[in-house]
């Protein structure tokens, strides 16, 4: 392409004469950093969306597996329908239970955030049982010998040592949930997934890669975040070493 | 609630099932993927986890294919493997459009539990038990098949049904990237704003996740020999739960 043609002088321009961008329909490379610099706008804010939707369902998912998980400990034969009843859920494609969440909740975020919930809820039910259910009698008779009342035996005793179990439960569900993120893209709020699809559709392939490497990595970063608040939530199990 | 009303009439319209585009092909098609898949991944992973964990070796493999299998996306993976050029996106027989590429996807995400919970049965097998084995005077591939895999069926069995399970719905997401099956029904009716459309092939596509949920406990339960004795008398529901979704 020759360089009189173009209008101006800059330095910009005379490169993108001589060279296409890596990105350009002509080159379309899977790994370009000249994408990652001009298009950081559709990259953040995808994120962003992604970070968001993820957190709500999680949030939702623990507020609705706890008393869940109480009520389970507390009357054994509710514990085998809560449990039965979260797995069929857990069964169901992501792909399918969106679309039959929008007869109810419409074309919104709140479709993705509460069909990720729901799964979710699965992983969270399971773990915060196991973690209460774990927790050895002496201790909790102990703790109500010492004259500990049952929302204090489980705030200061009981949930301090089920926290190793929940925790890694909701290690499990916070990076299957960046995944299914993705999927949500079926109704137009699929964080980092819709721009995927958009690199699909239009064979971009700079924009594939990019929006995958990142989901990755937001899975990994939101894994740490999870182990490093473990670490500093229970003091106990690393005292000893540090000292 | 309109949606859900034109959706059972999408359903028990007859002419929307029949047909090459109708739900039956579609179905069909997407079942073929599933076990074909399956069966991939079934060769791949039970040769290679049950050889190392009869060496009892590369057990870090076993944690670490599980934990990356969870944070890749489907969707991302599909994506890729549907943009390269080598898999293409051409019609593949039965198989449908992309279907080579949806079916190495499929396979792959059909690895990890399958992998992992054959290496852990085999490498679990109590040592006492192996001891004696080796002690009766059998040899490594005597022990491995008259000892270690019968002892180790149950769990494996639970890999390939969590396999199966998760294979069909990788197949539903597979319609996001122009795969084939009933997942093309979804996207279709949501890409172009015809939601009852949607809206029944995902009810289709629960329903038959259902199924295959409860045919393969019920046939795991079959498998099991360690079952047979108690499994009438202790509870059908606790039971399948207590073998379920483990990841």
């Amino acid at each position: 392409m020759p360089v009189t043609l173009l209008v101006g002088d800059g330095p910009l321009l005379g490169q993108l004469a001589i060279q296409p961008s890596c990105y350009s329909r002509l080159v379309n490379k899977w790994y370009c950093t000249d994408y990652l610099k001009d298009r950081h706008h559709d990259l953040t804010s995808a994120l962003g969306q992604h970070l968001q939707i993820t957190a709500w369902s999680l949030v939702l998912g623990i507020l609705i597996a706890f008393p869940l998980a109480l009520l389970a400990r507390r009357v054994p034969w509710l514990q085998g329908l809560i449990l039965g009843t979260s797995t069929m859920i857990y069964t169901i494609p992501s792909l399918a239970l969106f679309p039959l969440l929008v007869p109810f909740t419409g074309i919104s975020m709140n479709t993705v955030v509460i069909g990720l919930a729901l799964y979710a809820l699965t992983i969270l039910v399971r773990s915060m049982l196991a973690g209460l259910l774990g927790v050895p009698e002496e201790v909790r008779e102990s703790a109500t010998g010492l004259g500990y009342g049952p929302m204090r035996l489980l705030v200061r005793v009981e949930l301090p040592l089920a926290l190793p179990v929940i925790m890694a439960g909701l290690r499990v569900a916070t990076v299957s949930t960046v995944a299914l993120t993705t999927v949500g893209t079926l109704v137009s709020y699929g964080g980092l997934g819709n721009l995927i699809r958009d690199g699909v559709q239009n064979n971009f392939k700079a924009e594939i890669l990019a929006a995958s490497v990142l989901c990755v990595v937001l899975a990994v970063v939101l894994d740490a975040v999870i182990v490093g608040a473990q670490w500093a939530a229970t003091p106990w199990t690393h005292r000893r070493r540090t000292a | 609630m309109r949606n859900l009303r034109d959706a059972w009439h999408y359903l028990t319209t007859g002419a929307n099932w029949g047909g090459s585009e109708g739900m039956w092909h579609l179905l069909v098609q997407q079942l073929l993927l599933t076990v074909t898949a399956l069966a991939a991944a079934m060769l791949i992973g039970l040769t290679l986890a049950l050889w190392l964990g009869h060496l009892g070796r590369a057990g870090f493999l076993a944690v670490n294919v599980t934990n990356v299998g969870r944070a890749v996306p489907t969707f991302a993976l599909l994506a890729i493997l549907v943009t390269l050029r080598h898999p293409g996106t051409a019609t593949l027989g039965p198989y449908g459009r992309a279907g080579l590429a949806t079916l190495i996807a499929l396979t792959l995400f059909a690895l990890p539990p399958i992998f992992t919970n054959a290496y852990v049965a085999v490498r679990e097998v109590a040592a006492p038990v192996k001891e004696s084995a080796t002690g009766m005077g059998m040899t490594g591939s005597q022990r491995f098949w008259r000892v270690e895999l019968p002892l180790s069926m149950p769990l494996i069995v639970s890999g390939i049904r969590l396999a199966l399970v998760q294979v069909w719905a990788t197949a539903t997401i597979a319609a996001l990237v122009a795969g084939p099956g009933l997942g093309t029904l979804i996207t279709e009716g949501f890409y172009r704003t015809d939601y009852p459309k949607g809206i029944a092939a995902a009810f289709v596509v629960a329903v038959v996740a259902f199924v295959l949920e409860v045919g393969s406990a019920l046939l795991e339960r079959a498998v099991d020999p360690n079952r047979k004795g108690t499994a009438t008398r202790s509870g059908l529901p606790r039971d399948r739960v207590a073998s379920g979704v483990g990841g």
